[in-house]
């Protein structure tokens, strides 16, 4: 009786063992033949993780710099793609080694707090309003701030505004605001933009994707605006004024309030970034696929381009 | 309609020629949701035998507690498991988020209440004679448990499956502890989720056509065990 139930319990365990390890088995044997994540699991491969903003994941811009870092110094590059607001946090927690984001009063404040170590900024492109062609509330051509204006008080046209705190969206914000509009940007829920202001609360890709479904207006960066052409009708409508300017940074996370970050893995990246080989590579992405660079490199200097930007209005 | 039936077509062309990445990704999403499930077991049967075999004081409101949290949102597990385990959290240390591991513990957490759930009822459910025969015939508690729970077997691996189920279908969860890295944290659900958003339809589309192959083959399963 006594060893009856023990051996039955015994079988039922490996019974249930076995099922679990089986297909995990060869789910497991698929990938260590490729020589990715099963093997990694067993392997002490150094990994670094850096936060995005989701314009650089959507524009597949670190999908094309990842293997070449990985290669480089032999580690694996994490990367999450998250709003500017959320990748700060994760900086902040100290969850991640590195972040790239693009606002810059934000950014500042996270390395005066004393999270990050030093801002570097590494390129820049311009944002534009889109929105269908046929332009219903008349803003082609206009000033940003002019257009806002014309989107809050003309009554045509919807907005769909990215509304989760990314660097976008507070470049939505610093328009309004430029625009005499401040009522807008600090409103959470505000009658006035009931029925034309929408917010998406999501990545700059999944909101251009919303704008086309509404045909509305929105603001979005160019590189992802570029890298979404194919898979949407809307248009670029404003993209005058150097409001529009967008500046990315990768800044590391502090060592001395994160002991356990890769900080030197992390200085690393951010000189994979801003070396010469690297910036040529990303003033170049995009041509050949686009027609048109995605982005202006920078590394060095925040400089900022004068000339008016190289989209052209189909 | 036209995009509908070229997404499936290439879907299709995606998972018959064995696409790597959809491969991987398939192969990962089994590899946590069934590592999570072996330790929602492992929890599960010790945890659940206690609870059925023990009278104590707030026994059913702890029952009633346990069935609640069938219905946990993912999306509030996996914020949970964020705080706690994040550097800056209480078990920050360990340096778990964003891995494979985490994904696992906060998977694990998900199910276990449901598989203690369907289990205790299983037990509950069962033949009172047997356990009361048994101990009748001299045996001890713990003979006791592992009789009545042969006898209620095919219930309690209902209990298993449904468990898996959940764990795999997830999605919240899985976004928000496991990042949805590439190569490394990305599982069926986060990769439907991103490539959706990027408008890429085909790889959803075939991402999702294995899930649900996954999930009928889960309840060809479970409708075996139950004509049993």
């Amino acid at each position: 009786m006594k060893t009856d139930g023990r051996k039955w319990l015994i079988r039922l365990l490996t019974g249930i063992f076995v099922i679990l390890l089986f297909p995990a088995g060869t789910g497991g044997m698929q990938e260590t033949g490729e020589g990715s994540s099963g093997e990694k699991l067993l392997k002490p491969v150094m990994r670094i993780r850096v936060a995005t903003t989701t314009s650089l994941y959507d524009t597949g811009l670190w999908g094309y710099l990842e293997p070449m870092f990985e290669e480089n110094y032999g580690v694996e590059l994490d990367v999450l793609y998250a709003g500017t607001g959320i990748a700060l946090e994760y900086g902040r927690r100290g969850d991640v080694d590195v972040i790239t984001v693009h606002s810059k009063s934000r950014e500042l404040e996270f390395v005066e707090r004393g999270y990050g170590v030093e801002r570097v900024p590494f390129a820049y492109n311009y944002f534009v309003i889109a929105g269908p062609g046929d332009d219903p509330a008349g803003i082609k051509g206009k000033t940003a701030e002019e257009a806002f204006r014309a989107l809050a008080t003309g009554g045509n046209g919807l907005f769909v505004s990215r509304g989760d705190d990314s660097g976008t969206h507070g470049k939505e914000k610093a328009i309004w605001k430029s625009a005499g509009l401040p009522e807008i940007a600090n409103s959470k829920k505000n009658s006035d933009t009931a029925g034309w202001l929408v917010e998406a609360g999501r990545g700059m890709g999944p909101t251009l994707l919303m704008a086309d479904e509404k045909k509305a207006y929105t603001l979005c960066d160019i590189g992802t605006f570029l890298s979404y052409k194919g898979k949407i009708s809307l248009v670029p409508l404003v993209q005058k004024g150097e409001i529009l300017l967008n500046v990315y940074s990768a800044i590391a996370v502090s060592p001395e309030k994160y002991p356990r970050v890769k900080h030197d893995m992390a200085r690393n990246l951010i000189e994979f970034l801003t070396s010469p080989r690297i910036q040529e590579l990303i003033g170049n992405y995009g041509t050949g696929q686009y027609g048109e660079p995605l982005f202006t490199p920078c590394a060095g200097t925040e400089h900022v381009d004068q000339r008016q930007p190289r989209v052209k209005t189909p | 309609m036209t995009e509908l039936w070229e997404g499936i077509a290439r879907a299709f062309v995606l998972i018959l020629s064995l696409d790597r990445e959809v491969m991987e990704i398939t192969g990962r999403s089994l590899t946590i949701s069934m590592t999570s499930c072996g330790v929602a077991v492992l929890i599960c049967l010790p945890l659940s035998s206690v609870i059925h075999f023990n009278r104590f004081p707030g026994k059913r409101y702890l029952i009633s507690l346990i069935q609640t949290s069938f219905s946990l949102p993912t999306v509030a597990i996996g914020l949970f498991v964020f705080v706690i385990f994040s550097r800056a959290g209480p078990l920050g240390i360990l340096g778990l988020m964003f891995t494979p591991s985490i994904m696992v513990i906060g998977q694990a957490i998900l199910i276990t209440p449901v598989m203690l759930g369907l289990t205790i009822s299983a037990l509950s459910g069962g033949d009172i004679a047997i356990s009361e025969t048994a101990r009748a015939l001299g045996a001890t508690k713990f003979q006791t448990m592992v009789i009545t729970i042969r006898e209620v077997r095919y219930a309690v691996i209902t209990a298993v499956v449904m468990g898996f189920g959940r764990a795999i279908s997830e999605v919240g969860l899985s976004l928000i502890v496991g990042g949805n890295i590439k190569g490394y944290t990305r599982t069926i659900t986060t990769a439907i989720s991103l490539e959706t958003s990027r408008g890429d339809i085909e790889l959803s589309m075939a991402l999702g056509i294995i899930l649900t192959m996954i999930a009928f083959l889960i309840n060809l399963v479970l409708n075996r065990i139950q004509q049993k």
